[in-house]
């Protein structure tokens, strides 16, 4: 007894004498700290292990999987319509530009083309789900360095989006309306007309964004040369969309990949920035919401008439073979590699997610920085957890 | 108070907690999966605005929660995590699963990595249905939830059956 107290005692004495030892030749530990899986800075349940030598991350490892949901293996067990309903929800916040790349693999392998009403409608809807999607980041992006402010401005002018294509597909959020070889309806009566009063809004946000965040000092200091990306670096780990477009590359599938698509018959044009740092991403992302507004305009404009469906049989039987399709969403190349063994159900899926390569680069760019810049960094990556796991 | 567990309290008293109660549900921030979106629509959007029914979605600790929304997909390996955070919330605690995935699993109902329903690990006591639900449904999910608070009696407060919203 006495034994162990006398040990106890020594040891806290040695534990005095270690941190007076600190205090006075200021040795830094090195440090652990778990950023997730559930965490108010990573929206979502992204986990990320950091170690810490002071207020500097010395290594991050980012943890994923706990939103993983097997998406590749239940398509195995779902015919190509139902397919749809379950590729909406993994970027969940633009939900219908999941689905594209999918249909567009599907109607390749049938040979089937859309109709070009149904074509233009898709662009439109693809580029408004663009906007909802990165109209949330650019609040969000805000409200993570801390100006509230901006994220209720966010959700209040996506809300208008949201009933644009509520009011076309019935859904507000998973809209599941694309089908193989066209869209299942045609536009309601006056949308055309909401739609550019929608557009006219967004567009307002877009300034009062230009004001309120990237003119604001405070945002500057945060984001000017913070997680600088180099473009080699950026291309090296796979990133994609508007990531890499910050880093000075001019990518753009929109342009550059020739889908089944409308967007080379719209005047536009892909903004690049050639800092790559945060704020460059941030900017670069304004200024796609604004050319996805301007294609919108141009897409209601001048939407052909004719039928909205090609002809398919009703029970749809995809012909043997394999077909890649990507397209640039919301949050970057989102590709589907489909191969069919004559079945209703495709044989496997695999499913190349922007975010999974977005992600994959936090721990070369997280190396050296400090502590609060981790979250800056993070917010301007701009990943979608259903996008990175699946 | 001790007598609280006890189910002993005189009524008014009661009555006076709970009033309290039911005006001032912190909610805790917790975006699991697409639900998370339409639950920050609901709490964070002027057209919604949940402020204005007493509910404050301000906390970023579980231990200052009263009300927790498990917005979206619990996963297998996100199951443990759900359990410690709601065992961290200091009572009387409130649930609400919100969404297909938290009642039963909705599309993944056969996924071989989804908990088919956020009640298997932690109790729940509103089911607000949808995929995802709407803000408004969750809203009247957080309504029904602070009528039952307002009669709630300590006694029974585990016996009795969650609130679906139709």
């Amino acid at each position: 007894m006495s034994n162990e107290a006398s040990a106890q005692q020594l040891s806290y004495i040695e534990n005095q004498a270690s941190d007076a030892r600190v205090n006075i030749e200021l040795e830094t530990e090195g440090m652990t700290l778990n950023l997730g899986p559930q965490h108010p800075a990573t929206h979502g349940t992204l986990r990320i292990i950091v170690r810490l030598d002071g207020e500097q991350v010395v290594s991050a490892e980012p943890v994923m999987g706990y939103m993983h949901r097997g998406y590749e293996k239940l398509t195995e067990v779902r015919t190509y319509p139902q397919v749809t309903t379950l590729v909406n929800r993994i970027d969940w916040l633009g939900s219908f530009a999941n689905e594209v790349p999918f249909i567009l693999a599907a109607e390749r392998l049938m040979e089937v083309e859309a109709p070009a009403r149904a074509q233009w409608i898709r662009t439109a809807l693809f580029e408004l789900s663009r906007i909802a999607n990165v109209v949330l980041f650019l609040g969000d992006m805000a409200v993570q360095l801390g100006a509230t402010t901006p994220v209720f401005y966010a959700f209040r002018d996506r809300e208008f989006v949201l009933n644009q294509i509520e009011s076309v597909t019935g859904g507000r959020f998973h809209p599941n309306f694309d089908r193989i070889g066209g869209i299942k309806d045609d536009l309601p009566k006056g949308w055309i007309q909401e739609t550019k009063d929608v557009l006219v809004r967004i567009n307002s946000f877009c300034e009062e964004m230009e004001d309120l965040v990237v003119g604001n000092e405070i945002f500057q200091t945060r984001t000017r040369g913070i997680g600088i990306i180099p473009a080699d670096t950026g291309l090296a780990y796979g990133l994609s969309g508007a990531n890499i477009r910050s880093s000075g590359v001019d990518w753009d599938l929109r342009r550059d990949g020739g889908v089944g698509l409308i967007h080379d018959q719209l005047d536009w044009k892909v903004w690049t920035h050639p800092d790559g740092d945060s704020f460059a991403r941030y900017w670069v992302r304004l200024q796609e919401v604004r050319e996805s507004c301007k294609m919108v305009g141009q897409i209601l404009d001048g939407i052909p008439s004719g039928p909205i469906m090609a002809k398919v049989p009703r029970i749809i039987k995809v012909p043997p073979g394999e077909a890649y399709v990507e397209t640039e969403n919301p949050l970057g190349i989102m590709g589907y590699y489909v191969i069919s063994k004559g079945d209703l159900v495709p044989y496997r899926v695999k499913i190349r997610s922007a975010s999974f390569n977005n992600v994959s680069i936090t721990p070369w760019v997280l190396k050296g920085v400090y502590v609060p810049d981790v979250i800056s960094i993070l917010a301007s990556l701009y990943f979608i957890l259903g996008d990175i796991d699946r | 108070m001790g007598l609280v567990e006890n189910g002993k309290l005189p009524g008014p008293l009661t009555k006076l907690l709970n009033i309290s109660r039911k005006y001032s549900l912190w909610v805790y921030q917790w975006g699991l999966a697409c639900c998370a979106i339409e639950m920050g629509a609901a709490f964070a959007s002027p057209r919604y605005d949940v402020m204005r029914l007493g509910v404050i979605p301000f906390p970023a600790s579980p231990r200052q929660a009263d009300l927790v929304v498990i917005s979206g997909t619990v996963t297998d390996k996100m199951a443990p995590a759900v359990r410690r955070l709601y065992e961290q919330m200091p009572e009387p605690k409130y649930v609400i699963s919100m969404g297909s995935c938290a009642n039963c699993g909705g599309p993944y109902w056969d996924s071989y990595s989804v908990t088919k329903g956020v009640d298997q690990i932690i109790p729940v006591d509103v089911y607000v249905p949808g995929c995802p639900p709407r803000p408004e449904a969750l809203l009247e999910g957080i309504v029904l939830l602070q009528e039952r608070i307002a009669s709630e009696d300590m006694t029974d407060r585990w016996n009795r059956d969650p609130i679906v919203v139709t």
